[in-house]
């Protein structure tokens, strides 16, 4: 066996880490894009894109993102697609994170009031120019807070990806656990790099919404 | 390319699926139970109580919502026997569910502490409440109540979550899917139908604890 010093076991956590990280970015961006899509279809009252967004929402918020995973990975499959844990957990953190952030977002663009709609139709603007222009700067203020709380959800989101195979930070933990057998101390410091990762975020959305409230 | 999917053939295995329905709920309704307890006592622990406890409480609760659950799971189970606790995965998943539904819901119900006006504590000491009559019964069943949908959401949060008991061998519902896709190796058909449940529950189970709580929780007393 292989002796690993304590360093050992730090040094490959933390690189095992930026995986974590890689995977949250593509999730949170990806997410961000297909939910932006998602609003305004909703917004834009697209013929059968309000329920169709509402079952959206329902499906991915009510089953369990593990759920999630294993489809992508053996649906994908199915469909001839040559399936790694990599595209995997990059398509169902994507969708899991995008019907999130579209419900978030739903919500901040219907805290605008309606008077601005308005206001901003007498001023001959067509749908494209009101969301452009007027809605979206105001609610994208609203909005900044709970999306960076969101992301909190996102990193922890990614820890459910080591099931399938994919090696970030809490595969790592178990694999170098296997080797050491000293759980106790892998995966406490595990959690403390999960911590490190989230804790600066959350603190960052409680202090913004300070803020922005304090704003308004 | 064909695809040919075979539903039946999971589905003909379906006292596999009842079993992790019945653990899922089981596991979902004794965390709830313990979990809204801690999260009650957290809530009053950190609404002025001495700085101390406050402090630790607030370790507690930005400790369990900065780390992901199956971190906290694997913790409980692979962690604790190394310094003397033996768990059965069962235990080992209350655990870490009572654990992690503490954290959020100790937030959440400080939220509805808080919004208790200053006029309902004078009342109660006019009427000699002690501080714990006080609280039992004037200031927590109003709170409960503004805050029951977000403590609900919350309950379904962590049933959700409870998919990855599964791996540590808890035989609840994701365990069953994965039961059955080992048998038969129809295993997109096994998620999908494990997928539907886990919908169909969560649904159900937001219905029932909509109905049940203003009924039986805090609202027999018109609280």
């Amino acid at each position: 066996m292989v002796d690993f010093s304590l360093w050992d076991i730090l040094r490959n956590l933390l690189l095992a880490a930026r995986w974590t990280v890689a995977l949250s970015l593509i999730a949170f961006v990806g997410g961000g894009v297909v939910g932006l899509f998602l609003l305004v279809a909703r917004t834009a009252r697209w013929p059968g894109a309000g329920p169709l967004v509402a079952g959206y929402v329902q499906l991915f918020q009510g089953t369990p993102l593990l759920m999630q995973l294993f489809l992508a990975y053996f649906g994908l499959a199915l469909f001839g697609v040559d399936t790694s844990a990599w595209t995997a957990a990059a398509v169902a953190l994507t969708l899991y994170t995008s019907a999130f952030l579209v419900e978030i977002w739903r919500g901040c663009v219907a805290a605008i009031p309606k008077g601005q709609w308005e206001a901003a139709q007498s001023l001959a603007l067509n749908f494209r120019e009101q969301l452009r222009y007027i809605v979206l700067p105001q609610a994208t203020r609203i909005a900044i807070a709970p999306t960076v709380g969101f992301l909190v959800q996102v990193v922890k989101g990614t820890a459910l990806a080591s099931v399938i195979g994919f090696v970030e930070l809490t595969k790592a933990g178990t694999m170098i656990t296997n080797a050491t057998f000293q759980p106790f101390l892998v995966y406490s410091f595990v959690a403390l790099l999960y911590f490190a990762l989230c804790f600066p975020v959350s603190l960052a959305a409680r202090r913004l919404e300070r803020k922005l409230h304090a704003l308004r | 390319m064909l695809i040919e999917l075979d539903f039946p053939a999971v589905l003909a295995q379906w006292p596999i699926l009842a079993k992790g329905v019945a653990w899922t709920l089981g596991l979902t309704a004794v965390s709830t139970a313990i979990g809204l307890v801690i999260g009650t006592l957290c809530a009053w622990a950190r609404s002025g109580k001495p700085i101390w406890l406050q402090w630790l409480v607030g370790a507690y609760v930005e400790l369990v919502r900065n780390t992901p659950f199956i971190v906290q799971l694997f913790f409980v189970f692979f962690g604790l026997p190394a310094m003397g606790v033996k768990l059965t995965p069962e235990l080992a998943s209350v655990i870490a569910m009572v654990i992690n539904l503490g954290a959020y819901s100790a937030e959440i119900i400080r939220a509805g502490i808080e919004a208790t006006p200053k006029g309902q504590f004078e009342a109660a000491a006019s009427l000699a409440l002690s501080k714990v009559q006080t609280f039992v019964h004037v200031v927590l069943p109003p709170a409960l109540k503004k805050v029951w949908p977000a403590l609900t959401s919350q309950i379904i949060i962590v049933m959700l979550g409870s998919a990855v008991c599964g791996q540590i061998s808890t035989e609840e519902l994701s365990f069953a899917a994965n039961l059955i896709q080992s048998r038969n190796f129809r295993a997109f058909e096994a998620f999908i139908i494990a997928t539907g449940i886990y919908l169909v529950l969560s649904i159900g189970v937001r219905g029932l604890l909509n109905w049940a709580g203003p009924r039986y929780l805090f609202g027999g007393r018109r609280g």
